[in-house]
């Protein structure tokens, strides 16, 4: 790797007490994690794995039951080191009586800004989460994507060397999915580290240097995008064909694919591309009609998936 | 500016758009003017009646302004989960209690000031005299809700808002029963239970301190020694329950 530690967890552990007894519920079990400076870290995990309590601990929300953590070298509890760290909570509540600019200028004066250097950094941050017209906008007033947009903007008033953002894609649609993603790239290029958590994975997958994946508060795996889902192997091609006749169904069948009638469209699943030029003849000879050939890969989806599934 | 002030200075923003401020300062100020007219339906006592009626509207409305706009502050912020993002901040978590406190310990002194200004209106439409005991009598008031507000935002820091309503309104209403619970204690022979309200005597604000509105209707000054250790019980009170509150909400977990 080479680049230095923002991050890191040692035996990381919560646990809740529940109900009237208080009967312990192990949140988050000993969990071990590096973040490199400058990297996309992406922390998955389905419902309930823990994703949220590790970030609220990292945050000073909530204290650990056991283990330790250190964020630019400083460890937890040290207040002093949030000047170098921006926050967006999962679903985020702001105050809704404040406008945009009002919203942000809060925020910054937490930091000690002040004066001309917070005007021009709110003006900067509208403009790059495109809220420029939202300024003087009270937040009641704002859509979930404007607030989840506000959200990021408050997290990065301090300039922060490290972006903590709990699910920032969820409730968004896939314009806004879109924008939050292009802002956590652009951010990387500025050379600032990002860690964030989602369940939304093609997110993930087109963004994350590296990522981790927690199930029921254990760290299932954790790696570069590709150490994870492996070399891009076509695993499966999946063929739509207009007019496919009887004969050329079993001659595609002989060839090991499987089809799926619909009306006048067969869907033709193929188990490998080598079937590919075979089947492409077979089409050609009984004057089929290509629609789409889609070659499917192991994704961080299957990845997910095997990891999530035997729990 | 410090993050106390910015906090502080937010929080006042935030009860100045609440509408709860705005109801309740108007039904403060149609009482305190209506003792003009219930003034005149008394023979020889208008005076005395007028400042009764403003004294106690300011009083009662001033609490009710202290327990139903403070109890929301933190518990309200926790309930919404606002705070997250607050207290990712660089700030240490009792900045945020004492910038919540001073926030609105500003908003009860600007509605005590325009309800004073209503009283002092009033007085001047049913031609009373401005008595200086009446100021100080309104200042003890105000030292009055300080105490009240330090209870509110205690209790907010670890109860739901409905709770820490009901909580402040009994602490406010035994704060004034306080010297009942020890003479009451003094008349039992059962020495647990005698301990038990001897122990809330000390423990509960003694609110009747601040009381000298019925001597200050009667035209009666008010010595300022009196003065000076009313305001320095409740300042000391006030720093203790704030004390308090910092602890409890520093170990308090958002989950």
């Amino acid at each position: 790797m080479g680049s230095p530690t923002v991050l890191r967890t040692q035996g990381l552990s919560k646990q809740f007490r529940v109900g009237f007894w208080g009967r312990p519920v192990v949140a988050l079990d000993r969990l071990d994690l590096e973040i490199q400076q400058g990297e996309i870290f992406g922390f998955l995990g389905p419902n309930g794995a823990g994703k949220t309590t590790t970030l609220k601990i990292l945050m000073g929300l909530i204290y650990p039951t056991a283990g330790k953590a250190w964020i630019l070298g400083r460890e937890l509890g040290d207040v002093a080191v949030k000047h170098q760290i921006g926050f967006l909570p999962e679903a985020p509540y702001f105050y809704d009586y404040l406008t945009g600019e009002e919203f942000l200028r809060f925020y910054g004066q937490l930091f000690g800004i002040g004066g001309h250097k917070l005007v021009d950094r709110i003006t900067e941050l509208l403009q790059m989460v495109g809220l420029s017209e939202a300024r003087r906008l009270q937040l009641r007033k704002f859509s979930k994507g404007m607030l989840q947009r506000i959200g990021l903007a408050q997290a990065l008033i301090n300039d922060p060397q490290l972006v903590i953002l709990d699910e920032p894609m969820s409730g968004l649609d896939p314009i806004g999915r879109r924008e939050v993603r292009d802002i956590m790239l652009r951010l990387k290029d500025q050379g600032k580290t990002i860690f964030f958590s989602t369940h939304i994975l093609p997110d993930v997958e087109m963004i994350c240097d590296r990522v981790a994946i927690l199930v029921k508060g254990r760290l299932r795996s954790v790696g570069a995008m590709h150490e994870l889902v492996g070399a891009a192997a076509v695993t499966s091609v999946e063929v739509v064909v207009d007019g496919l006749s009887e004969r050329a169904v079993h001659e595609v069948e002989r060839l090991g694919g499987t089809v799926i009638r619909r009306g006048a469209q067969a869907m033709v699943t193929l188990p490998d591309e080598r079937a590919v030029p075979a089947f492409l003849d077979v089409i050609a000879r009984h004057a089929g009609r290509l629609v789409s050939l889609v070659p499917h890969k192991r994704s961080l989806e299957d990845l997910f998936l095997k990891e999530v599934g035997p729990t | 500016m410090t993050p106390i002030l910015v906090i502080a200075r937010n929080t006042f923003r935030e009860t100045l758009r609440d509408r709860i401020l705005y109801n309740l300062l108007f039904f403060a100020l149609l009482m305190i003017g209506s003792a003009v007219l219930l003034g005149s339906l008394t023979i020889g006592e208008q005076a005395r009646i007028i400042r009764d009626i403003g004294l106690a509207g300011i009083n009662g409305f001033g609490v009710l302004i202290a327990i139903f706009v403070g109890i929301g502050l933190v518990s309200k912020e926790i309930d919404k989960r606002t705070i997250y993002s607050i207290l990712a901040k660089p700030i240490p978590r009792y900045h945020f209690i004492l910038g919540k406190y001073g926030g609105l310990a500003l908003t009860l002194f600007v509605n005590t000031a325009i309800m004073a200004g209503g009283f002092f209106v009033t007085l001047w439409v049913g031609r009373v005299g401005l008595d200086p005991a009446l100021v100080t009598a309104i200042g003890l008031i105000f030292v009055e809700l300080l105490v009240i507000t330090a209870v509110a935002v205690m209790f907010s820091t670890f109860t739901t808002p409905t709770l820490s309503a009901g909580f402040t309104l009994a602490t406010y209403v035994i704060g004034h029963l306080t010297d009942d619970l020890r003479t009451l204690g003094a008349k039992l022979h059962n020495e647990v239970t005698k301990g038990l309200l001897d122990g809330l005597y000390y423990v509960l604000p003694n609110l009747d301190y601040f009381n000298v509105k019925g001597q200050v209707a009667h035209g009666i000054a008010v010595e300022p020694s009196y003065v000076f250790s009313a305001v320095a019980y409740g300042a000391l009170y006030s720093a203790a329950v704030l004390a308090l509150a910092c602890a409890i909400f520093q170990r308090r977990e958002f989950k």
